[in-house]
């Protein structure tokens, strides 16, 4: 791939490619891609760690696959291909998660298997691996799924905290003493409709930093 | 039949699809701009809901879970396919999906031309493997329960996105700060569509 193009392998440009996805082209803020998954598993911050990082592996490793064999897959049937690659990958993640984290694979439930109907993993396919080598879809596929943890932990980091008043499980709110003057969880923030309202205001900041990303209507 | 109901009720308000589960967001905001479309896209939904949940209901019954091939023989008894679940259900639905849309084409020209350039997407939305999920996970015990379940979710889909569609129309004509306009307030919007939509949880039949 990259030896008889004389290009190393951690190029500006290809280093681009695993930065662009974790701000100017978020796959959830900008792109918006894989949003299902996104707000039910951001209730605690671990739920939301191994989430991020099983889409991450699924989203780089299809893209390196689908791009390795992107000049045999005959066009009509791409969708297809495309969808045994990621199934085969989100079975291997799940089977993996059932064996060594059990718990976490029950609190994950269906959203696991959810991973395949992914929109990051069909949008970057297509958008990406069907067009590139496959070292740079490696790097993108990465990077996506990169940016997606990022807003994942930020929002499930922001809901455990006020939330349940804890961070990974560790009770920081009773620890500082919060609660003996007079503070107490917002029950709300667990609620489903907050996560929305989170990511709502994180989309708010980010284009109030970055003006050129303002829709027009 | 009251159970059934129980089933329906459920299924459209309490467990919503959208509100409670967060799933198929993507087409849910990205073709909530218009009524139209919105029921367009909507019926679509719930017609493959219709069709492949109790698909998948008889594969996983006939064919997956643990000792279901038992009908092919005594030795066939303690076969566990479960882990090629998510396989087989993704190929079902986009076996169907393409099927529905050519029996449509053949037999309803129209229908086809309004539901038409949907179908596809909706092989990949997260909606309908999300279903066949559910369906697997809370055991329904025959094929009618799990039909109900699919169209139920169906409906309340279609609900959510022609509200929110109805609620986006009108917000052309209101002052909303530049860097959260688009997407921003349609995520703010779902946010206090589901608040709304809480109000239904408890209810029992």
């Amino acid at each position: 791939m990259s030896d008889h193009q004389r290009e190393p392998m951690f190029s500006a440009k290809s280093l681009k490619f695993f930065t662009a996805p974790l701000a100017d082209n978020n796959p959830i803020t900008v792109q918006v891609l894989g949003i299902c998954s996104a707000l039910a598993v951001t209730v605690k911050l671990k739920p939301a760690i191994v989430m991020a990082l099983s889409v991450t592996i699924v989203t780089a490793v299809s893209n390196l696959v689908i791009s390795a064999m992107r000049k045999y897959i005959p066009d009509r049937i791409r969708i297809i291909v495309q969808l045994v690659v990621i199934a085969t990958m989100v079975i291997l993640v799940d089977q993996l998660l059932k064996a060594y984290m059990f718990d976490v694979s029950k609190q994950l439930s269906v959203f696991v298997g959810l991973i395949i109907t992914n929109c990051i993993l069909m949008g970057r396919l297509e958008a990406f691996a069907m067009a590139n080598k496959p070292w740079p879809s490696f790097i993108d596929g990465l990077g996506n799924g990169a940016g997606y943890g990022l807003i994942l932990i930020v929002v499930a980091f922001t809901r455990e905290l006020f939330g349940s008043g804890t961070i990974y499980g560790y009770p920081i709110m009773e620890k500082i003493g919060a609660f003996r003057v007079g503070y107490e969880n917002n029950g709300m923030i667990i609620l489903p409709p907050m996560a929305l309202i989170l990511v709502g205001l994180i989309i708010w900041f980010h284009r109030s930093r970055n003006k050129s990303l303002i829709e027009k209507n | 039949m009251e159970h059934y109901l129980n089933i329906f009720i459920k299924s459209i308000f309490i467990d919503n699809m959208i509100f409670a589960f967060f799933l198929g967001m993507c087409s849910f905001l990205a073709v909530s701009k218009n009524v139209k479309t919105a029921v367009g896209l909507g019926v679509a939904v719930i017609f493959v809901l219709l069709i492949t949940v109790p698909v998948n209901f008889l594969v996983e019954k006939y064919l997956l879970r643990k000792g279901a091939l038992i009908w092919l023989g005594e030795s066939f008894g303690d076969v566990d396919l479960s882990f090629l679940t998510f396989m087989v259900f993704i190929a079902v639905i986009a076996a169907m999906v393409q099927l529905v849309e050519m029996v449509v084409e053949k037999f309803s020209p129209a229908l086809y031309n309004s539901l038409g350039i949907f179908l596809p997407l909706i092989a990949v939305n997260c909606a309908i493997l999300g279903a066949a999920l559910f369906m697997q996970e809370r055991e329904y015990e025959n094929v009618l329960e799990a039909t109900t379940f699919g169209v139920g979710s169906g409906i309340g889909w279609m609900l959510a996105i022609v509200g929110l569609a109805a609620i986006r129309e009108k917000m052309r004509y209101s002052n909303v700060p530049a860097p959260l306009r688009g997407l921003g307030i349609t995520f703010i919007l779902t946010g206090l569509m589901a608040i709304a939509f809480m109000g239904f949880m408890g209810i029992k039949l």
